[in-house]
């Protein structure tokens, strides 16, 4: 079969090819950067905390009424209640361990981002990375993997007042934290400086990964520095991590508020101050869940509408042209023939659809950097959009133009 | 004619409903995804507050120096406790307010009520008249009572609610963080989205509602802590509010009002000469590096509409090109399938126009089908984006009585313009070379 006949067909009806070829393309450019943003988000989503995340919930309380909260007085006496609060929180029986913390990856809020330089009294520090203010139960209860060193032991505990300077004599620090600190491989018992300061801290243990609590643009940079101090933040406010035993989350986050207001009922939990860190992950990506859901619903609409209009112009073109059609018939061509040229006259110009689209896409995704920030579009992704829309149009060519084989050679003399 | 024309193009529906269900359906999703989007958009590039957004600003001073500053030269978008002091005292605006987010728990004195925590913001009185704050019960309290440090509370009409049982409570006392507070006003519904005073904290969207207001000062006295941001280039040498007072940390939100371009002017050239003294007396080493910007570019600024909005606004009305590509194919098909039909209604003497009323006035109803079923699917849509979008932004996501008209006028209009080209060709239908060709 020869490609000069369908040309010459296709000159006849220049109007509803460029048109087809417009929407061809425009849906390419389209749908080449819905896949890329779906797929993004959903790569977002599935990066792992580096918590053991079943079983794991979050208490964020404060005390009420117990008078000035500067001074070492005050200091001692937050100090004693968050004390009193962890070992009411122990002794829940559906409660497996717990920990006092500032914050939690992707809690997006209470993180404390500091400078770990190598000298004392740096001025620029070596690398940024969010402290994790804990005590010794930290390891089991966040469900943290430690590859190197020890987690810390009861006496290297001690506290300090929410915003004070960090001098702890040891911490534990991410993977990702030692690697940018010591690209030799050797962090495990070297000396840092925390924040500026001029007392070292030694590295006890690496942990394989822990993420940060931001998940802004900003806090990417950085996602995967952290590092474990092991002090006790005193304040109106406390915070604690609780791993329930298996399997009892819920009965677990009911005992730990009732245990808790009944050592001390002189303190407020919000109704969100109770959080299963199941429900501290769906807020963390419900944008990027819901972005994903909207591109993906806009293609696929886009998608079908397409469909839709190749169906209906070749449909129409069938029509037209079935005089045509007996005449090839009669003259010789079989149901093959005539099924064939529908099909390879669409992707003729689905084709030229398809490399107008690729430049349309990289367009629109040169507009989205440009306004909106987001990353380069990968070559990967424009032939999935290519493949996908080259297909779903032959598809919608296969039903007219398998009526168009079945066109009896008679028609060719009848009149129309 | 209309209703002949009205007539000959339900009798055409009628030969083809699968042709013209495709272009109804075509229309009402490309329609209703860009304006599901679109309210979306709407609700978060909105201006807060248009009457008066244009004369309020938010200066920024750079006690920081270039090393701390983002990538374009920006300084901290807070201040700190001594800049804005420095501010108020010079009073050089029409009004100003310096004001940092508390969230401290409050309970009602006179009943044995369980406290409760709540979200707000210590200000400077000039705040209440400067942002039109509308009062239910009582009014703010004065520059003395700023000076003063009076204990003295402005709640809201929901706190009142759950406190005084919604009376009014003004005069009544309350218990915030364990001292005695005399409420001076109730402020009745008020929730600013963007939330253009509090962008540092908020990133421009909230679901928490501002329950009380106190003193600045007082506050401060008192020891409420912040609960906001605090950003700090070194960490304080004290603890809590004290330390944070001795400290260049950025921590307070600072507002101006500014009533002309000739008191703008004079603001800019007294905050450069605020930091030159600064630079003076050697507290700093670097040139002065100030912002002043009214709310709009504020909030442009700190890229209040979230990238998402604005990135899937775009590929929505890239869905209604698509579809109106789409329609007009499908027009085009059905137009010139009609050849005959033009043929014979020219030969009889039918001009030119009238084949256009004739096919523009199917092509319109065809749009406002399309409106309708759109005006159903934005429904939807909308509901949609309330299940997936993060609350703070689908909450501003409605459907109103503008919305629903203009769904319906792009519908119409679009699928009009659509309809130009096929019409046009419809028109161009030669009556003796049909006429010959049956």
């Amino acid at each position: 079969m020869t490609i000069h006949p369908m040309i010459s067909a296709l000159r006849r009806h220049k109007a509803g090819v460029i048109l087809i070829v417009l929407q061809i393309s425009l849906t390419l450019a389209i749908v080449c950067n819905s896949v890329f943003i779906i797929g993004s988000r959903i790569e977002r989503i599935g990066r792992p905390t580096g918590l053991a995340e079943s079983d794991l919930f979050l208490v964020t309380q404060q005390w009420v009424g117990g008078g000035a909260a500067d001074g070492p007085d005050a200091l001692q006496r937050l100090d004693t209640m968050q004390r009193e609060d962890l070992s009411t929180l122990r002794s829940v029986p559906e409660v497996d361990s717990a920990t006092p913390i500032n914050s939690l990856p992707l809690l997006n809020s209470a993180a404390w981002n500091g400078g770990v330089a190598l000298t004392p009294d740096q001025r620029k520090p070596n690398a940024q990375a969010s402290f994790y203010f804990v005590d010794e139960s930290v390891v089991p209860t966040l469900g943290i993997r430690l590859i190197a060193g020890r987690t810390f032991n009861a006496g290297e505990i001690d506290h300090k007042a929410l915003g004070d300077t960090n001098t702890p004599s040891a911490i534990i620090v991410s993977n990702e934290l030692a690697g940018r600190l010591f690209p030799g491989g050797n962090a495990l018992g070297q000396r840092v400086y925390l924040d500026g300061g001029a007392a070292p801290a030694t590295i006890v243990g690496i942990m394989e990964r822990l993420q940060t609590p931001g998940t802004s643009e900003f806090s990417t940079r950085f996602a995967y520095s952290s590092l474990l101090v092991p002090s006790r933040m005193n304040s109106t406010f406390s915070r604690y991590a609780i791993r329930a035993k298996a399997g009892q989350l819920d009965a677990a986050m009911h005992a730990a508020s009732s245990a808790l207001y009944k050592s001390n009922p002189q303190r407020v939990i919000a109704d969100d101050g109770i959080q299963s860190y199941a429900s501290v992950r769906e807020q963390a990506y419900r944008a990027d869940l819901g972005m994903a859901m909207l591109m993906g619903g806009i293609s696929l609409i886009l998608l079908g509408v397409t469909a839709a209009g190749v169906f209906g112009l070749t449909s129409f073109w069938v029509d037209q042209r079935e005089r045509q059609i007996g005449i090839r018939r009669a003259l010789g061509a079989t149901r093959r023939n005539i099924l064939g040229h529908f099909q390879l006259e669409n992707l003729l110009i689905v084709g030229s659809g398809a490399t107008t689209g690729i430049i349309l896409a990289v367009g629109l995704n040169m507009l989205l950097i440009s306004r909106y920030e987001m990353a380069r579009l990968p070559v990967t992704d424009v032939l999935v959009g290519v493949v996908l829309v080259v297909l779903l149009s032959q598809v919608s060519t296969f039903i007219p133009a398998r009526r168009a084989a079945r066109v009896e050679p008679a028609s060719a003399i009848r009149a129309t | 004619m209309f209703s002949y024309y009205t007539e000959l193009a339900l009798l055409s529906f009628r030969r083809s409903p699968g042709l013209t269900a495709l272009m109804v359906l075509a229309i009402a999703f490309g329609v209703a995804a860009s304006m599901t989007t679109f309210s979306v958009y709407r609700a978060v590039s909105g201006d807060p507050m248009p009457w008066k957004s244009g004369r309020i600003f938010v200066p920024q001073v750079d006690t920081w120096g270039p090393t701390e500053r983002d990538k374009d030269g920006e300084p901290r978008s807070s201040l700190d406790y001594a800049t804005a002091v420095a501010l108020t005292r010079a009073h050089r605006g029409t009004a100003q307010a310096p004001m940092y987010k508390i969230s401290p728990a409050v309970q009602a004195e006179a009943a044995a009520s369980h406290p409760v925590n709540i979200d707000g913001h210590a200000v400077g009185s000039e705040f209440f008249p400067m942002l039109d704050v509308p009062f239910l019960y009582g009014a703010g309290w004065t520059l003395q009572d700023d000076e003063r440090r009076a204990n003295v509370i402005v709640i809201s009409q929901r706190l009142n609610g759950k406190l005084f049982q919604g009376r009014n409570s003004v005069g009544q006392s309350l218990l915030v963080a364990g001292r005695s507070y005399r409420i001076v006003g109730v402020v009745g519904h008020w929730d600013p989205q963007p939330r253009f005073f509090d962008v540092v904290n908020t990133g421009g969207f909230t679901t928490t509602r501002e329950d009380a207001f106190l003193p600045f000062n007082t506050a401060i006295a008192a020891g409420i802590e912040t609960t906001g941001n605090t950003g700090c280039s070194k960490t304080p040498t004290e603890s809590g509010i004290a330390g944070l007072t001795r400290s260049n940390c950025v921590w307070i939100s600072y507002l101006v009002q500014l009533d002309d371009e000739r008191s703008v002017a004079a603001y800019m050239a007294y905050l450069d000469g605020y930091a030159r003294q600064l630079r003076d007396s050697g507290a700093v080493t670097w040139e002065p590096n100030n912002r002043l910007r009214d709310i709009p570019a504020w909030l442009d600024a700190r890229h209040v509409v979230p990238a998402d909005t604005g990135a899937s606004l775009l590929v929505a009305l890239g869905l209604l090109v698509v579809c109106l590509v789409n329609t007009s194919g499908l027009l085009l098909a059905k137009f010139l399938r009609r050849s005959g039909e033009i043929g014979v209604r020219r030969a009889l003497g039918a001009p030119r126009h009238a084949i256009y009323a004739q096919f523009l006035t199917e092509a319109g109803m065809i749009g406002l089908a399309g409106g309708v079923l759109g005006i159903a699917l934005t429904g939807v849509g909308v509901a949609c984006v309330h299940w997936l979008l993060p609350v703070d932004i689908a909450q501003l996501a409605r459907i109103d009585p503008s919305l629903l008209l203009l769904t319906l006028g792009l519908a119409l209009g679009s699928t009009l313009v659509a309809g130009l080209y096929p019409t046009f060709r419809a028109a161009l239908v030669q009556p003796t070379w049909q006429l010959k060709s049956q």
